[in-house]
Parts: structure tokens; C-alpha cells; sequence
């Protein structure tokens, strides 16, 4: 059975997920991937480059979408973009250990309760989803379209300069589909059918 | 020249929406294979529906509709530049139509260019001077999930025992298998080139996977080595996604090229479940998609 939650997330609600279970997500998330999560990391954490005034702006319309709440890795297909009458048409999640270099900071930097994307994510993020507590979300990858159903709302768009798929897409969703394969409490199913894998490549490559 | 703007948008169209039939058929049997109740079962059952929906909708089956990769195969009348012209033209107009997202980025400055029109290389087209006169276009849409998976090894290889032959081609193909684990969207389908250069050998493991699904290698040794991978890959038990399970790599197509003396590259480009690829034959007035 399939498990309804609404975000913001609890930490209660999430020492209460495991890997395995199936989850519906319903409301406010933001989208980011690559560029965002270097942004966030090189302008806000690490403050390798310095915030500009517009940056800082944008950190303080994120910060309360994104406390307890979820960023998902996914770089939608938008019409509309003229008229800006949103409408996103496909936003199945991107490849997430692209960000494993920036997800446990980008973590505990706003108190994230998870992040959606597909593939799973590290070590790193592991031990960031234990400490928050947080947990790792995977879409299906491709499903595109049925998971653009579930967006009820596009509500706005922040880093639109830096094109389509990467932007900030702030959305709303009505039970969106996801699996827990990364939980709080130390679990990866990433881990575990990696391990078994190399044990099945190493019997029949030896 | 003729105009073939509109056919070709429709080539677009069919690519990104419409997952050809071979593909379904073959994510159906691997759907009918997982164990009730499982997360590879939920997986192929989530993708099968997506399918059905872009297909009614014609909305793109992925967000990332990936590099436009064109193969032309033109009789020597048709006007090389004016073709290209047409086909960047197409790529501009699909994106407009939320056929394609808008993928080309300058890997310097990371700007957008936001109609998927890059360099020479952005849309990437192939040109063949084609021996009749069918004008015939295959495009293949290939994310960068899948892309970033792709793998090159260079044989010997101390590390897999693999040394250059089949048996070490087979080695090479079932490590880059369990290293993309489900990041390249498993299950997929595997083109693989043995021999080239680095650059051409990339090359023809994406052209062999113009291949039909269904058909067999013409090389009865290789026939077989192509069906061994797709088999021994499912037993490493990655799954779809990565989720576990017995549906990992769907079909194997496997090329060979001349290679130098001292090279011997194993590429394997990795293809999505999301299979994005469509044929255009021009014969005459007629247009025929396949």
C-alpha cells in the first residue's frame, strides 16, 4: 500500500519510511539539478563566488519552499515559455550522483526531509539522509509524461537564465509516484544490488 | 529541393512520442517476467503506461530528448547544404512544439541556446550518399542519462582478464553493464563496436543500434556473443532502475571496424529502455515511417 504524504515533511514522517516503500507526494516542491546544486554550493555554502543581490533574493524565496521540504532532480519539458503560461508536458527525474559532490551539504544547508530523482545517490548522501533526517526518492526514469500528470501547478521559475532543463521550477503535485530506495536509517537498495551485482560480475568474468 | 520541413517534423514527432513497437513488445515480456509485487514490476508497469500516454498525447516519452542524432543516407542529387538547412530548421520548430526540450548548451559559458540548434555538431547529422534513389533519414533521440554510461576499453585489460578477442569483448561489455547499474534508465540495449579508433568506434556503437530489436547478426559468431551478453547481463540482477530484478539490457547489437595494430577498443553505447528511434523513407511523392 501506497503512502500519502504532504510536504513540508515531518522528521517523524520520515523515520517512519524504509527502503521499499512506495510514496505519494502531495505539494510544494522545486525542481534543480546540476547547475542549481553547483550554484548553491559555490554561492551560499562554500561561498566560493560571491552572492550577488539577485541571488540572495532568490535564496530567501527558496528557503521556506525548501525547509522540510524537497528538491527533485528533474529537468522538464515547458510550454508556454512566451506567454510565460506554464505547463510542463514530461519532467521524469535526471540521473542524480551528479550531485553527489553537493547533495549533503545542499541537505543540511536547508534542512531537506528528501530529494526525487532516479539512479540513487552515495556514501555521502547516505550518511546526510541519516543526520537530517532525509530520504532519497526515486521516480521512474522515462516516465515522463504520467508524472507531468501530476503536476497540478507550475507556480513560478527562478534561474530561468540558465535554460529549460536547468532552472528552478517551484510545482505543485497531487500524489506523485515515488519509491523510498534510500532511507534515515542507513539503508541503500543502491548498495545492496550494487554489491550483489559485483558478485555476479566477478563469478562469471573470473 | 523540395521542402521536406513538414515531413521531417513528423520523423521528430514520431521519434520523441511514439516508442516503437519492437521496444514495447520486449519491456511486455520483461514486465511478464518480475516477480508479482515488486519494484521492477511496478517499474515496467509505470513505463508501459507512459508509453501508451505519449503515444495518445504525443508528448515527449522522456524530458530529455537528448542529442537529435541524424543518419541520411541521400541520393547524390539532393543538395547536401540545403538538406541540413531543412533538418536544423525541423530541430528549431520541433522544440517550439515542446517535441524536443531545449538541450544544447555551450560547454563554456553553459548558456541555453534554446531552440536546440548548437554547432555542426548539435543537431549531429550523418551523411551517406545513398546508391538508389529513396531518400532515407533515421533519427535517434539519445538522453544523457544513458550517454553518460557509455563505456571504452582498451584491450588488454588486466583488471577484467580480458585480453582481445570475443571472450574479452564479452567481459568488457558485462563490466560496463553492472557500472551503469540503473543510472542509464535499465533496462536498455546495449550497441557495442569492437575495433577503431576512439572516435569511430563511438560512432558505430550508436550506428549499430539503428539495427532492427528483432533481426540477428549476420556474423554467426557474433549472432551468438550478442545473445549471450543480453542473457548474462539480466543474471547480474540490477533490474529495471537499478531496482533488482531480472530485466537489465534488452538486446545486444554488436559491429566490427578495421582497428590499428596496436588498438583494440571495446565501446558500448548505452540506449535507454526509452529507445527513440524512427526511419523516414522518401520515395518519389511517397513518405513512408518506420
Amino acid at each position: 500500500m501506497a503512502k500519502h504524504l504532504n510536504i513540508p515533511l515531518s522528521a517523524d514522517e520520515i523515520n517512519g519510511l524504509n527502503v521499499g516503500d512506495t510514496v505519494l507526494l502531495s505539494g510544494v516542491m522545486v525542481t534543480g539539478r546540476d547547475a542549481v546544486h553547483k550554484w548553491i554550493h559555490d554561492t551560499f555554502i562554500r561561498k566560493i563566488t560571491p552572492a550577488t543581490e539577485e541571488d540572495l533574493e532568490i535564496l530567501s524565496l527558496l528557503k521556506p519552499l525548501l525547509s522540510e521540504g524537497i528538491i527533485y532532480h528533474c529537468g522538464p519539458v515547458v510550454t508556454g515559455l512566451e506567454s510565460s503560461q506554464y505547463r510542463i508536458t514530461a519532467a521524469g527525474p535526471t540521473t542524480s550522483i551528479r550531485e553527489e559532490p553537493y547533495q549533503a551539504d545542499v541537505i543540511n544547508f536547508f534542512t531537506l526531509r528528501g530529494v526525487i530523482g532516479k539512479g540513487g545517490m552515495g556514501a555521502k548522501t547516505l550518511s546526510a539522509c541519516h543526520a537530517a533526517p532525509a530520504v532519497y526518492f526515486h521516480a521512474i526514469g522515462g516516465a515522463a509524461a504520467l508524472i507531468a500528470e501530476c503536476i497540478t501547478e507550475v507556480i513560478g521559475v527562478y534561474r530561468l537564465d540558465l535554460g529549460v532543463p536547468e532552472a528552478i521550477w517551484v510545482i505543485r503535485v497531487k500524489d506523485l509516484p515515488v519509491i523510498v530506495t534510500m532511507d534515515a536509517h542507513n539503508s541503500s537498495l543502491h548498495a545492496t544490488v550494487l554489491e550483489q551485482s559485483k558478485k555476479s560480475l566477478d563469478k562469471m568474468i573470473s | 529541393m523540395r521542402d521536406y520541413t513538414q515531413e521531417l517534423l513528423e520523423l521528430v514527432r514520431l521519434t520523441s512520442t511514439d516508442l516503437p513497437n519492437p521496444v514495447e513488445a520486449r519491456l511486455e515480456v520483461a514486465l511478464a517476467n518480475e516477480e508479482p509485487g515488486s519494484a521492477a514490476q511496478t517499474a515496467l508497469e509505470t513505463i508501459l503506461k507512459n508509453v501508451a500516454m505519449t503515444r495518445k498525447n504525443s508528448t515527449p516519452i522522456c524530458q530529455d530528448t537528448g542529442t537529435p542524432i541524424f543518419y541520411v543516407h541521400a541520393p547524390a542529387t539532393i543538395d547536401r547544404d540545403e538538406l541540413t538547412r531543412q533538418i536544423r530548421n525541423t530541430v528549431g520548430l520541433a522544440t517550439q512544439k515542446s517535441y524536443l526540450r531545449p538541450n544544447a548548451v555551450d560547454a563554456l559559458t553553459g548558456m541555453n541556446t534554446g531552440n536546440n540548434l548548437g554547432d555542426d555538431y548539435f543537431p549531429t547529422i550523418h551523411f551517406h550518399v545513398s546508391e538508389t534513389n529513396e531518400l532515407t533519414i533515421d533519427l535517434i533521440l539519445k538522453g544523457g542519462g544513458c550517454e553518460n554510461v557509455g563505456a571504452q576499453y582498451s584491450l588488454p585489460n588486466d583488471t577484467l582478464q580480458a585480453g582481445r578477442d570475443l571472450e574479452g569483448v564479452r567481459k568488457a561489455a558485462l563490466d560496463a553493464v553492472f557500472r551503469a547499474q540503473g543510472e542509464g534508465c535499465s533496462p536498455g540495449f546495449l550497441g557495442i563496436a569492437i575495433g577503431g579508433d576512439r572516435g569511430t568506434s563511438y560512432l558505430a556503437s550508436k550506428e549499430v543500434l539503428l539495427r532492427d530489436p528483432d533481426d540477428h547478426n549476420q556474423d554467426a559468431e557474433l549472432d551468438i556473443l550478442e545473445n549471450k551478453i543480453t542473457a548474462e547481463a539480466n543474471e547480474l540482477g540490477i533490474g529495471p532502475m537499478g531496482f533488482g530484478g531480472k530485466a537489465t539490457v534488452l538486446g545486444t547489437k554488436i559491429t566490427s571496424i578495421h582497428r590499428l595494430p596496436a588498438s583494440f577498443f571495446v565501446t558500448v553505447s548505452y540506449m535507454c529502455w526509452a529507445y527513440r528511434r524512427r526511419k523516414m523513407i522518401i520515395i518519389g511523392d511517397k513518405v513512408f515511417y518506420e
